[in-house]
């Protein structure tokens, strides 16, 4: 099981999600700079970290989404490869075109760093299978663009298609249907705004977000 | 060749920083301010033989997200 984490100049939680999946894979995690053409083809999980890529200049995720290595993670969500976005990943994903939808400035304008109560919508994708469908789980957000948005049929095919995998208890910041965290159409990308690679040790207060990476690892693999 | 690129957020589209700017200049105390909108723009000195057409797949691939921004081109 061999994990990377895509590094942008400006990323900031690429360290703490490579601990994540270091811990649950009991292998180092490969870091792939933005310039970098190709992800290695035994990479069994991609994830795109927080931050702020590239000073969040044009929009959140902007920048980083027409970056070179970002076409190679275009290919390996294409070839089934499972692609996880955390914040400015999200951010990335969707405007990569990965992902569905846009992630505006939060409705209040403010930034938005607290825990938030979720709610685990869908228990059955290769992220969320060490949740309970309905299951209450305490995340920490820290995001100034987190309010998504998408059209009336791409919400409804959305909620349709159980791709809403995590969604706010209460709003948190204008996003259309609670909305916290999506599935593509395939199943195998996620992206979220909450952070569960902040929260996967004791140390941490919590560790509600370890099982996402154990159900990740565990889904993967078999 | 200088071409402005207007970006701005769809009609359907909630407009925080609209709103924030609305709220503010009713509090310096202007009156009949019905709405506000707030957009981006980028400007782009050009080659002369870059066409029409480049400009558009510029605005599409990278200057506007049409998730959620029109964009309006304006050669100058």
């Amino acid at each position: 099981m061999k994990s990377a984490v895509v590094v942008f100049p400006g990323s900031n939680c690429d360290r703490d999600l490579a601990v994540a999946l270091e811990q649950v894979t009991g292998r180092e995690a490969a870091m792939l700079w933005h310039r970098a053409t190709e992800i290695p083809n035994d990479i069994d999980i991609i994830a795109v970290p927080g931050g702020f890529s590239y000073g969040d200049y044009l929009r959140s995720g902007a920048m980083a989404a027409r970056s070179p290595i970002m076409r190679a993670v275009a290919d390996a969500a294409s070839r089934g490869v499972a692609v996880l976005g955390i914040c400015n990943g999200f951010q990335i994903l969707t405007e990569a075109g990965l992902l569905p939808g846009a992630l505006m400035r939060n409705a209040g304008l403010s930034f938005i760093c607290r825990d938030v109560k979720l709610t685990v919508e869908n228990s059955q994708s290769i992220f969320t299978s060490r949740y309970d469908a309905g299951e209450a789980v305490t995340f920490p957000v820290a995001h100034m663009d987190g309010n998504y948005i998408a059209d009336q049929e791409t919400l409804d095919r959305l909620e349709g298609e159980g791709r809403i995998a995590f969604r706010y208890a209460e709003p948190v910041n204008g996003s259309a249907h609670n909305i916290a965290g999506i599935l593509s159409d395939a199943g195998n990308v996620l992206g979220m705004m909450p952070h569960p690679e902040r929260v996967i040790e004791p140390a941490h207060g919590k560790t509600d977000g370890r099982r996402l990476f154990e159900g990740l690892v565990e889904t993967v693999a078999a | 060749m200088k071409t402005r690129v207007y970006v701005t957020l769809k009609g359907g589209v909630l407009d925080p920083q609209g709103k924030a700017i609305h709220h503010a200049l009713e509090g310096l105390g202007f009156a009949g301010v019905n709405d506000v909108r707030a957009g981006k723009l980028i400007e782009l000195d050009l080659a002369d033989d870059v066409s029409e057409a480049d400009i558009d797949a510029m605005c599409r691939k990278l200057l506007a997200n049409t998730v959620i921004e029109n964009y309006r081109v304006e050669r100058i």
